[in-house]
Order: C-alpha cells, then sequence, then structure tokens
C-alpha cells in the first residue's frame, strides 16, 4: 500500500503529468459531448453564404463551402482519440506480444522475433502505408487504426524484450518456474506487472504516434473516406487556399489540437517517467 | 589524534519522516589505526563512513563535529568539502568496481580524476606506477579499459586510485563482501600494506564480516540501530567484549572447525529496531537478555578501560 | 537419490557460437537421503549453474543427471510438476526472489494455485501458519508485509518454509546465508541441519569451507567448472589434499587464528598452457607436466577423491624441472 501512495503523492505533485493529462482530458470531453452541440452534420452545407468567421451561429467559422467548422472539428477530435486508441493499442499489443516472446523465451525465437522486428522496422512505413492505401478504394477508420497499429509496434517490442531479458533473469522468475508456472502466465503474472510503468509509457508513445501518423495520412488525401478528421479538415483547408485566403479559423483549431494532444502526452510521458524512476523525483 | 568524532549525527529524510541513521556518535582514530566499523545490515555503518566524506540528499546533517588532524571538515557544505575530498579524505564505495566509466580507458581516467582536483597527472605518474608494482598490476592497465580487468584487479585499482594523493583519512566500505576467500585475503592485506608504506594516515575499513576484521584492524567499533555499541582495540573486542550485542554477535559467527553435531551454535533472537521512531532508552533492549529497568535511558558511550568504550549500564554497574 | 554422471554444461561463445566455454565440466556426485553435500568453489566456478541444472532451470549439455533413478531432462507437464514437488530451491539474494511490487506472503497462494487448488483456503492458510512457525517464524509477524518490510533471514525462512509445504526431498541451497547478517546467518543454518535430521537431502551451495564443515557430511570443491576435490568433509577439512583446497583453508579469516602473510593470487604465464590442469595459472607446487595433462579424480583414502599429479600414483614427474624456483608470489609484498 506504501509503495502505491508513494506513487500517488508524486503523481499529485508533478505539473508535467497534470497539465498533460489536464489537457487531454479537456480535449476528450470535447470529442464527448462537443458532437451533441453541433448544430450540423459535418459535411453539410449549413452556411449558404460559404466561408464566414466565428460567430454565434457557427462557433467555428465555416469553411469555403459553408460546412460548419465546429462540428468538424468535435467530430474530427472524435476520430483522432479513436485512431490513437486503437492504433496506439494494436501497436502496443502487437509490442508486447513479440517483446514478451522474444525477451523470455531468448533463444532461436528470440532470433527469428528480433529479425523479423528489424525487417518491419526499416520498411518505410509511409510508403507501405501509402502504397496500401491508394489501393483501397473505400477506407474506413478502423482500416486505418490496422495499419498504424501494425506497422508502429517494432520498436515498443523491442523496448519491451530489452526490459523483459532483465527481469527474466531475477530470482523471482527462476522460483516461479520452481512452482511449476507455465510460461505464459510467469509472464502475465510475475513479469509485466513489474514494467507497468514502463508499459504505461509505451502506450502514451504509441498513442501520440498514431495520432500524428493518422494526420499525416489524412492530410496527403490517404485517410478514410467516409469520415472527417483532423488532418482532412486540414488537407482541405490547404487544398481550397485557407492559408492564402487568410480563412484562419479553419486550419487553426485542428492543428492546434493535434499539437496540443501529441505535446500533453509526451508532457505527460515525462512526467510518468518522473514520478515512476525515483532518480527523477524532485523531493 | 588522527580523526576525531564529536555527538555527529545524520538522518535519512522520507516521505514518512527522518530515519535516525546516526545518532550522537562520539569517538576517535590514532594515528596509524586501521579502525574496522562493524554490524548488522542497517546499523548506520555505511551512513557513519560515508558522512565523514560526502553527504548526499536524502541524508541530511543534523549535529556534530568532525576534526580531522585538528581541521574541522566542513561536512554539511558539500561545495566546501571537495577540497578536502581525494586529498585528505578518500572513499573506496562498495560497488567501486563497477562505478569505473566503462568507456574511458584507466589511465585517462586518473588523469581527468587528477585534474579536476588541481592535480598534474605527468607529475603524480611515477609514484602510480611505483604503487602498480606494489599491488602487482601492471603498467599496461593504464591502457585498458574497465572490462578488461578481472575483479580482483579492479579491485586493486580503485584502492591505488583511492589512495594516489595520500590521504590522511581513508574509508573502505564493504570492498572485500564480494570477493572469493583468496582475493579477499589479498585486499585486506593490501589495506594493511598501504597504511604501513604510509600511504594512508588511518583507514575506516566498513564491513558485516568481524573475522576479516579481526585480521586487520586495530581497533573495531560495533554500532547497533545508528548508535555506538562498544570500541576497542581488536584482541579486546574479540577477547573480552564488554556489550551484550558484541558478545553475541561474536558468539553467533559460525567458528571454524566447528560442526552442528558436535556444538549447535545460536543467533541472536528479534530483528534491530526500525530507526523511522526509535525506541527511547537503550536500542538493544528488547533483545538483550541482561535488560533491566534502567534501561530504560539511553546509555552513554563511555571509557571503561582505557582506549575501551561501551555503551552498556550494566557494564557501568560492574564498574562504578 | 540424486545423482550426476559426468555433467557438463557447454556455452557456445564467439561471433558464430565456435567456440565452447565449459561451465561445468564432467561432474560427477551423488546426494543421498538426509545428506547434506557442499559444493563449493569461488565465483565462476560453476557451482551455482550446477544447482540451476539439478532445479531444470538450465539445460544439461553433456551427462544425465538422475533423481531416484529416472532422468530429470525427460520431466514434463506433470512429471516435472511432481520432480518440483520433491526438489526446491533457495537462492542467494532472498531480495530478488520476491516480486517486490507484491507482498512476500505471494508465493505461498501461487504454490497453492499450482500444486494444491482443491485444498480449501483457510485449510492452506492453517498449513502455511505451521511451516512459519517450523522454520522459527511468527505468523502474525511476518504475514501480510511487503517484502521490503521483512528481513533477509526472514525472507530465506519464508522460502524454506515455501519447500516445506511441499513433498520435499531435497533442497538446493544455493548460498542462502551469503547475503545475511551474522546474527541470523546461524539461525537459517541450523534451520538447514533440523530439516537434514528430518530426512531432507540438501545441496548446500558455499564459497565458504567452515560453513560447509559445520553443517555438510560431504563435500565436492569445484575450480573453474572442474571438480578437484571431493569426499567425507572431515577429510577434506582436516587434510586437505589439492593446492587450491589448501589455499582456501588457509586464506578463511577466523577468530581463532591469524592470517599467515603473503598470499599467492598471482597468475602465472599461460603460455605453455595447453589443456592441461585447470589449476595451473595460480598452483604454487605446479610442475610442468600441469600445463598439459589434466588430472583426474583418483581415490588417495576412503571417500576422499583428489584431482592432482600430486596424488596420481601412475604419473611420471621426473624430466620435468619442477616449476618451484619460478613461483610468483605476493611476498614481495608483505
Amino acid at each position: 500500500m506504501k509503495k502505491r501512495n508513494e506513487v500517488l503523492y508524486f503523481a499529485l505533485r508533478n505539473k508535467k503529468l497534470l497539465i498533460g493529462s489536464g489537457i487531454i482530458l479537456i480535449f476528450l470531453l470535447l470529442a464527448w459531448v462537443g458532437p451533441a452541440f453541433a448544430k450540423y452534420k459535418p459535411f453539410d452545407y449549413a452556411n449558404p453564404l460559404g466561408a464566414e468567421p466565428p460567430s454565434t451561429e457557427y462557433w467555428f467559422g465555416t469553411t469555403f463551402f459553408g460546412q460548419d467548422v465546429f462540428s468538424q472539428f468535435v467530430n474530427g477530435l472524435r476520430a483522432t482519440f479513436i485512431v490513437g486508441l486503437l492504433g496506439g493499442g494494436l501497436g502496443t499489443l502487437v509490442g508486447m506480444i513479440i517483446g514478451f516472446a522474444a525477451g523470455y523465451r531468448g533463444g532461436i525465437l528470440d532470433e527469428i522475433l528480433n529479425a523479423f522486428t528489424n525487417i518491419v522496422l526499416v520498411i518505410p512505413t509511409l510508403a507501405v502505408l501509402l502504397i496500401i492505401a491508394a489501393y483501397l478504394q473505400v477506407r474506413s477508420l478502423l482500416m486505418e487504426c490496422l495499419f498504424i497499429g501494425l506497422t508502429a509496434w517494432p520498436w515498443a517490442a523491442r523496448a519491451i524484450r530489452a526490459q523483459t531479458f532483465s527481469l527474466r533473469t531475477r530470482d523471482f522468475v527462476d522460483l516461479a518456474r520452481l512452482s511449476g508456472m507455465k510460461p505464459y502466465k510467469i509472464v502475465r503474472r510475475e513479469i509485466a506487472p513489474n514494467m507497468m510503468s514502463y508499459l504505461v509509457l509505451v502506450f502514451i508513445l504509441q498513442f501520440g504516434g498514431a495520432i500524428l501518423t493518422a494526420a499525416t495520412l489524412d492530410f496527403i488525401g490517404l485517410g478514410p473516406t467516409n469520415a472527417i478528421s483532423l488532418g482532412l479538415m486540414m488537407q482541405y483547408a490547404v487544398l481550397w487556399g485557407a492559408l492564402p485566403l487568410g480563412m484562419w479559423w479553419w486550419f487553426v483549431p485542428p492543428g492546434l489540437a493535434i499539437t496540443a494532444i501529441v505535446g500533453a502526452l509526451y508532457s505527460m510521458n515525462v512526467g510518468l517517467d518522473e514520478i515512476f524512476n525515483p532518480k527523477l523525483r524532485e523531493m | 589524534m588522527a580523526l576525531k568524532v564529536e555527538n555527529l549525527t545524520v538522518y535519512y529524510q522520507t516521505l514518512r519522516g527522518d530515519v535516525h541513521a546516526l545518532e550522537h556518535a562520539t569517538f576517535q582514530i590514532a594515528d596509524g589505526e586501521i579502525m574496522g566499523l562493524a554490524g548488522e545490515s542497517g546499523c548506520g555503518k555505511t551512513t557513519l563512513g560515508h558522512s565523514l566524506i560526502v553527504l548526499f540528499p536524502p541524508m541530511k546533517y543534523i549535529a556534530g563535529k568532525v576534526l580531522l588532524d585538528g581541521e574541522e571538515l566542513p561536512i554539511w557544505d558539500s561545495e566546501r568539502m571537495n577540497a578536502y575530498r581525494f586529498r585528505k579524505v578518500s572513499l573506496i564505495p562498495q560497488y567501486a568496481m563497477n562505478a569505473m566509466n566503462p568507456i574511458r580507458k584507466i589511465g585517462k581516467m586518473i588523469q581527468e580524476l587528477l585534474e579536476s582536483r588541481g592535480v598534474d597527472y605527468r607529475e603524480v605518474l611515477p609514484e602510480l606506477k611505483r604503487r602498480l608494482d606494489l599491488v602487482s598490476l601492471s603498467h599496461e592497465v593504464l591502457n585498458m579499459y574497465p572490462i578488461e580487468l578481472s575483479g580482483g584487479m579492479k579491485q586493486r585499482m580503485v584502492m591505488v586510485i583511492s589512495s594516489l594523493l595520500n590521504p590522511s583519512l581513508l574509508i573502505a566500505d564493504e570492498i572485500t563482501s564480494a570477493l572469493d576467500v583468496a582475493t579477499q585475503k589479498a585486499v585486506a592485506e593490501m589495506l594493511v600494506e598501504f597504511r604501513d608504506c604510509q600511504f594512508v594516515n588511518t583507514m575506516i575499513v566498513v564491513t558485516h564480516d568481524i573475522s576479516i576484521l579481526y585480521q586487520i584492524a586495530d581497533s573495531i567499533l560495533i554500532m547497533y540501530a545508528g548508535v555506538l555499541a562498544e570500541k576497542a582495540p581488536t584482541q579486546s573486542i574479540i577477547e573480552s567484549p564488554r556489550h551484550p550485542y558484541t558478545r553475541m554477535l561474536i558468539s553467533s559467527l559460525p567458528e571454524v572447525g566447528v560442526r552442528h553435531a558436535d556444538k549447535r551454535l545460536s543467533g541472536i533472537p528479534g530483528n534491530p529496531p526500525l530507526l523511522l521512531n526509535p525506541p527511547t532508552g537503550c536500542r538493544f533492549r528488547d533483545r538483550c537478555p541482561l535488560a533491566y529497568e534502567r534501561c530504560l535511558e539511553e546509555p552513554p558511550f563511555l571509557e571503561i578501560e582505557k582506549d575501551h568504550y561501551v555503551a552498556c549500564w550494566k557494564e557501568f554497574e560492574s564498574h562504578a | 537419490m540424486l545423482r550426476l554422471d559426468n555433467v557438463s554444461k557447454v556455452y557456445r561463445i564467439g561471433a558464430f557460437g565456435g567456440k565452447a566455454l565449459y561451465a561445468v565440466n564432467n561432474v560427477s556426485f551423488e546426494v543421498h537421503k538426509g545428506e547434506v553435500v557442499s559444493l563449493i568453489g569461488e565465483s565462476g566456478s560453476g557451482k551455482s549453474t550446477i544447482g540451476k541444472m539439478i532445479l531444470r532451470l538450465l539445460d544439461v549439455t553433456e551427462g544425465k543427471i538422475t533423481y531416484n533413478g529416472e532422468d530429470i531432462s525427460t520431466f514434463k507437464g506433470e512429471t516435472l510438476k511432481n520432480y518440483y514437488r520433491q526438489v526446491q530451491g533457495v537462492f542467494q539474494d532472498p531480495f530478488s526472489s520476491y516480486n517486490p511490487i507484491f507482498k512476500a506472503d505471494r508465493i505461498f497462494e501461487i504454490l497453492r494455485e499450482e500444486f494444491f487448488p482443491n485444498i480449501p483456503i483457510p485449510e492452506w492458510q492453517h498449513r502455511v501458519k505451521n511451516a512459519l512457525v517450523s522454520v522459527g517464524l511468527n505468523p502474525a509477524h511476518v504475514l501480510n508485509k511487503y517484502p521490503y518490510q521483512l528481513s533477509g533471514g526472514q525472507l530465506q525462512c519464508f522460502l524454506i518454509a515455501r519447500a516445506l509445504l511441499l513433498d520435499i526431498q531435497f533442497l538446493v541451497a544455493d548460498e542462502i546465508i551469503s547475503m545475511l547478517d551474522a546474527s541470523t546467518r546461524i539461525d537459517v543454518l541450523n534451520l538447514l541441519a533440523d530439516l537434514k535430521s528430518r530426512g531432507l537431502s540438501i545441496l548446500f551451495i558455499t564459497h565458504d569451507l567452515s560453513l560447509a564443515y559445520y553443517i555438510s557430511e560431504r563435500a565436492v570443491i569445484l575450480y573453474k567448472g572442474y571438480v578437484v576435490e571431493r569426499g567425507a568433509v572431515e577429510k577434506i577439512f582436516h587434510t586437505p589434499l589439492h593446492p587450491y583446497t589448501r589455499m582456501l583453508m588457509d586464506s578463511i579469516p577466523r577468530l581463532d587464528r591469524k592470517w599467515e602473510k603473503g598470499t599467492t593470487l598471482l597468475e602465472r604465464k599461460i603460455e605453455e598452457f595447453r589443456g592441461g590442469c585447470p589449476y595451473y595459472e595460480r598452483c604454487p607446487v605446479a610442475e610442468k607436466i600441469c600445463a598439459i595433462y589434466r588430472p583426474s579424480l583418483t581415490e588417495v583414502d576412503t571417500d576422499h577423491f583428489v584431482a592432482c599429479v600430486h596424488y596420481e600414483p601412475s604419473t611420471n614427474l621426473l624430466g620435468a624441472p619442477a616449476y618451484t624456483e619460478q613461483r610468483t608470489s605476493q611476498s614481495g609484498l608483505g
């Protein structure tokens, strides 16, 4: 109990974590309840006058075609969090499976998995995504999550493998083996709980990475074809000359949101690192 | 007196309060004396050793005075202590063998260390080589990386480095515990050799292994739960210990040549008290077979015979 | 009961695993029922490797370990679990033996899950308490605590209690007291002795000859993976024959006698070494032949074996100039 209290104590005192998670919470709330407040659908041509700056009717203004930016923004935010959660989650999961298997089993399995990891690592991910995305006519958000998750795991696998390697040689793992525990159970019950903080960090970084990759894909027009996203908003904004025409309300919200979310995630990452690592703690 | 410690008190700061790791330590070491410092883990022996050279958080200086060759050491001021470290007081830490920078050649590392203390490497080099000869290390080691040395070689190397500037006081913290018996003996003998060659004036050898101290120390200081229990010349401590703790500690050591079937040895029942809220009075009270009402009061650390100090009411009584 | 026949552990090293490193080389000995056998050696001697091979934590490369006549490498699944019911281990570092984020008594819960899932929890808790009492612990003081709240000695006793909850017949005790305080060491040692008198066999792995003498009947001295001397502990202790054993005896810090000055620590030039005696480079009495000839274990007395040319009657030492004059010794220091 004491150890947990200690973590909590430092967590509540860590500004980086508090600010980071505060920002994420605000955006999460916006993505959750925002669509309920939107008066129009994201792609509806709501404003017959076309582009207009923010007003009481159109909170974030309207696009070149008179679409409501607020509605696009909150719905896009939702898509962004889904990509982060699913894409990042999948990346973490695959990374964990491969990392734990390679690290715990070692030997020939480790060599094979390691070679596989290295191959995926050196494949230019974006290029492959481009090719795959270009072949599929209708692309859904889930598909995008899958692409991202299946290409982002290698570094997570490597990090987890290294950690598992060092934990595996600890005596308590030997003792678990002497209790007749099966390898899967040893990993789940003995090794994974010991690197929980590490796994949280891995997930946060994967989450942020997935959001950035998704924004990139959307921006170059390879995102979901049937949904709005923050990256897609930026793409349209640039496509229709929002920048030279000074329609700042069109591209600032999505750009700012992506920057803020990823920035907040990294801030949380650093904060958590300080909390879990006693050497970085400030007394 | 080479070293005089008066009422030294050092706490560890934790979230749950101060850990009273070292309280009211008062003792002295004569010129040329090798003092062994022994006790169970957590008794404060390492805290005492380290506080004489480097006090880093969460260690906190509370009170006391340390005089080395008549000069007071500003142990509470890390900046000012820099002038004394390595030159006047030096330390061989517990894991020194692994503390060496793995990507620096040993010679280069020594050079940097010396320069940070404003000493010219080339001037010291002949003496350094002489000392390497003394501990039977080839001069080649200066061009080697730490990883190329065996455990025993590293330990000898660290000893040469720590004593290179002829410090007045050298503190050796558990340096023999990780070594096998043969290397242990060689390293322990080298400590004595360093004293005999006057590379080092006095030494504090911190260890949990009293039988090593019996081999090399001139005097032994026994600590228990953050306070001093007994200090006396080695022979007296081993042959006529006065503090009940010392007696039990010595009788619990497996004597060489005793078999379980013939003579069953016994340990000390119970555990040392937690130092977060140490009990008042004598801290050994709960485990002491001789404890009586007087022990509710903290016993002072008094000299009952020449050079024999002890903190036990029963002993004072019999000497009164 | 437990028997090692010409057991070796080989690690492949080098870029393509081309070089073989023998961590344990052709080791044979036997532990009988109700007997304590000490395995003595310094770090790197292969003593822990042998313990781990017995516990099936490492595979045997060559040779065979048999338990009650059965080759342990054939055990798997249920038979392996059954083996672990009878053969258990306790390791050197008590704090590393516990998962630091869980309470220490979790090791008992895991044991129940894996071995006795059918025993109801209250009944199991009763058994745990009995086991703790039998290793000299007060259950009220030690249960429900985190490892860092217990002392090293208590943690080691916990592990022994854990073994007692099984149908334990053989215990591998790997340096289990070397990290404990002097005041608790002897209690753990006595506990092992009590278990022995109840019929348990123990492999006591240590670097300390005096501890081995205190508790065991027989001893095996290892050097660099080779058995250099083996036999009844009294004989080894009172008449150590191998130069390495003698050096070990002389180096023990004892309270009744001071060391003789001068340690032979230095390493002999090994240019002429070609697969000879493993102790050649440090041996003060090595002959020229020792560089090329590896002596085998010879019985010099009943139950006293040594592997040294000086005790091998058939070896011809003539024609080889003694190395004694060139002996390197530390005496220049003293």
